[in-house]
């Protein structure tokens, strides 16, 4: 605020002001004024996401089980112990098709509804709200209302068995119980994605289209050469917000299948948890941690590095 | 300049942080001065308004009578799914209840670990205590080296809950007539369940705690009367690969997809809704059925192995993270003895033979008759054995889950998914 109302002057000035206060020190003050106000909010963020990212750092390093009142330091040995168990890769596995499955998914249909939606039809209004109720009910009741339906004798397979198919049990098999897993999770974040990409191709100028159609261009190609482009920046931003939601889901495998079965769907944070709370290795937990957040890292500045391929305001 | 103090700034919030959330992991309140009297904190996980009612009646008179030394005792209630979870993070957050239930699953891990406090010289030098009146069938998962880790104040037998309303209109005969004759069998068992679910259309039978497929240690409920077991007594063994344990699957199996009488995975069928013929309860669970049919309790079946009763447990111990133990475990000592365990008994069979009688148990159980108490309580409990448990029961247990999931499709190769069973725990049981 005081250096909004500060006048720009000279180099010379910009050392010493008329009121003889050296410009470093204004500085100085406007930062202090800058950090008081993010304060509240940096101080929440020290403590609740990079003091305990700096404590599981620290506690990966570390044997600790709090039952049995020990807490060693071991190096490096719950890494090394990680990526020799089974399970561990098992989960990568599982994670790696939990969050494939739902990006394709999630964000192909969230652009295709938005892109429906953004037609001047009857009735747009009540089918948004259709598709976004599920973004703010609780998602563990979401999840349980979804193990009712998809159990073998639910409502699903009483669905199909009216229309004449035998419909499979669904959480109780590898392929169909992950196959589920992702659609619910589909079904519940989708409206929240379909949002941003409707906000975005209402952005997009009628006149670019038009342009393009006079041009010659089909509605396909005006789509592809011209909306897509648009909106690409949120195209990169629901894509991250995505791949980083896939990889923290947790909630509805513990609702649907419980990480089965065997543990075809035991996906990273639920592989942590069991280690965690179920067996009490906490040590050994938070290395999982610290390479589930070297994954996202990784996964996001991936996204950020190849945006300036496709994000067309980056070119 | 601006730099440097921007960086200093950020390390020193950091660092400051840091330290905050470390100093949370180890914490413990500072003890209090001797003679000054403590607030006592028992975790539970039941929320019956009676239960609890009856903890704070036996707490206040223990506050009264020492109010030198306990200044309050509460029972803060966790849910009982995630009750170890609950507990564990509790202690790990510097923030570890004097006394607790524990479930049997975890004692062993509790009791070796160290997280309890060995109670013995307390109860043995309370007056009156009688240490001896508590069967040493119900004491035998908290014993370590001589020393005894945690009361057991629940001790509750599984027995069949039969719809025989059901089982009448499908024209089978009653469990109740089939133990009277000496035919009351699991064959039996699956042949009237088969028989009524093909009359009805609803499910037969489901061992009750395995109905979603996931805790298969209640499946010892029938296995035991095979005589199989899921690792050798000292735990260090896989035995799901023992012909008992295979035929007792091969049983389960044929029951589920050739003689259609057991619920497969994936199904729900609540028994006490009225949606299956029969299934495996505790007494405790009667409380549930609402009248809307007739019903009877009758002890578990024989198996090959002839009849085999078994309990599902839970004792209550001090933490040795507790501040107050000394205190603590004398209130567990008043909390227990033998005019108390008798209050208890009301809602939970008790450990002590003492007060394990018709009459305490049928005030508390006024659905159940006293020939139903009988047989299925109090005629059991001297032989009975617990639910599976061991050291590393959560990892193992999820192991063999994993493993044994391959099991429930129809044409299931038993003798392999067993072998699978053991190929996955063996490394944990022989660690």
């Amino acid at each position: 605020m005081v250096s909004a109302a500060t006048p720009r002057t000279g180099r010379r000035a910009a050392t010493r002001r008329p009121s003889g206060r050296p410009r470093s020190a204004i500085r100085r003050r406007d930062a202090l004024v800058g950090y008081l106000f993010i304060a509240p909010q940096l101080l929440g963020a020290v403590a609740l996401v990079i003091a305990p990212l700096i404590a599981v750092l620290y506690l990966s390093l570390h044997d600790w089980n709090p039952l049995a009142s020990t807490f060693t330091f071991i190096g490096l040995d719950n890494y090394t112990k990680m990526f020799s168990d089974p399970s561990f890769l098992d989960s990568l596995e599982a994670s790696g098709y939990f969050s494939l499955g739902l990006v394709v998914l999630n964000v192909t249909l969230a652009l295709a509804l938005a892109v429906l939606l953004n037609q001047k039809l009857p009735g747009t209004t009540a089918f948004r709200t259709f598709f976004f109720s599920p973004v703010v009910v609780s998602l563990v009741a979401w999840s349980i209302v979804w193990s009712f339906l998809l159990q073998y004798d639910g409502g699903i397979n009483g669905f199909l068995s009216a229309i004449g198919v035998q419909g499979p049990n669904w959480l109780r098999s590898g392929p169909t119980a992950m196959a589920s897993v992702i659609v619910v999770q589909v079904f519940k974040n989708v409206g929240l994605n379909m949002i941003l990409f409707l906000a975005a191709l209402q952005g997009v100028p009628m006149e670019l289209r038009e342009a393009a159609r006079i041009d010659g261009a089909r509605e396909w190609r005006v789509f592809r050469s011209v909306t897509l482009p648009m909106i690409s920046p949120t195209v990169l931003l629901v894509s991250v917000i995505t791949v980083i939601g896939s990889l923290e889901v947790f909630a509805q495998i513990a609702v649907l299948t419980g990480g089965g079965p065997g543990n075809s769907t035991t996906v990273l944070v639920y592989y942590l948890y069991q280690r965690a709370f179920k067996y009490h290795q906490f040590g050994f937990a938070s290395a999982i941690g610290v390479v589930l957040f070297l994954i996202v890292l990784v996964l996001t500045l991936a996204q950020f590095q190849t945006r300036k391929r496709w994000v067309h305001d980056e070119v | 300049m601006l730099k440097r103090l921007r960086s200093s700034t950020l390390s020193a919030a950091v660092a400051a942080a840091l330290l905050l959330s470390l100093a949370g992991c180890g914490g413990q309140d500072t003890p209090p001065t001797s003679g000054e009297p403590v607030a006592l904190r028992m975790t539970v996980w039941t929320g019956n308004e009676n239960h609890l009612a009856l903890f704070n009646s036996i707490a206040d008179a223990y506050v009264a009578a020492n109010g030198d030394q306990v200044s309050s005792i509460t029972f803060e209630t966790l849910p009982y799914d995630e009750y170890t979870q609950t507990l564990t993070t509790q202690i790990m957050g510097g923030n570890a209840p004097d006394l607790a239930w524990i479930l049997e699953g975890s004692g062993p891990e509790f009791v070796d670990s160290g997280a309890l406090v060995d109670l013995k010289p307390t109860l043995q030098a309370v007056e009156g205590y009688d240490l001896d009146d508590i069967l040493g069938s119900a004491l035998a998962l908290w014993e370590k080296d001589g020393g005894v880790y945690a009361y057991p104040f629940s001790n509750s037998p599984f027995g069949i809950l039969v719809n025989t309303t059901m089982l009448t209109a499908a024209g089978q005969p009653l469990p109740g007539e089939l133990l009277a004759s000496g035919q009351w069998t699991w064959d039996k068992l699956l042949e009237i369940a088969t028989g009524a679910a093909q009359a009805t259309g609803k499910a037969g039978f489901y061992v009750g705690g395995y109905e979603s497929y996931l805790a298969w240690q209640y499946l010892a409920e029938a296995w035991d009367a095979w005589g199989a077991a899921p690792w050798s007594e000292d735990g260090s063994t896989c035995t799901f690969t023992d012909q008992a344990m295979v035929d007792f699957m091969t049983w389960y199996h044929d029951g589920v997809y050739e003689a259609g009488a057991i619920t497969e995975a994936g199904v729900r069928a609540d028994f006490y809704a009225g949606e299956s013929a029969l299934t495996t309860a505790q007494i405790s669970k009667v409380a549930g059925l609402d009248g809307s049919f007739e019903w009877d309790m009758v002890p578990l079946p024989s198996g090959p192995a002839g009849l085999q009763p078994v309990i599902g447990q839970a004792g209550v111990g001090v933490l040795t993270q507790s501040d107050h133990s000394e205190v603590a475990a004398d209130f567990l000592a008043f909390f227990t003895n033998p005019a108390n365990s008798a209050k208890l008994a009301q809602y939970f069979p008790p450990p002590r033979q003492s007060v394990l009688t018709v009459e305490v148990l049928g005030a508390a159980n006024p659905l159940l008759t006293t020939e139903q108490i009988e047989a299925v309580v109090i005629g059991q409990m001297s032989d009975a054995v617990t639910l599976p448990s061991h050291v590393k029961f959560a990892q193992v247990s999820d192991a063999a889950k994993i493993a044994l999931d391959g099991l429930w499709t129809r044409g299931a190769d038993v003798t392999q998914v067993m072998g699978n069973i053991c190929t996955a725990i063996q490394p944990l049981l022989g660690s």
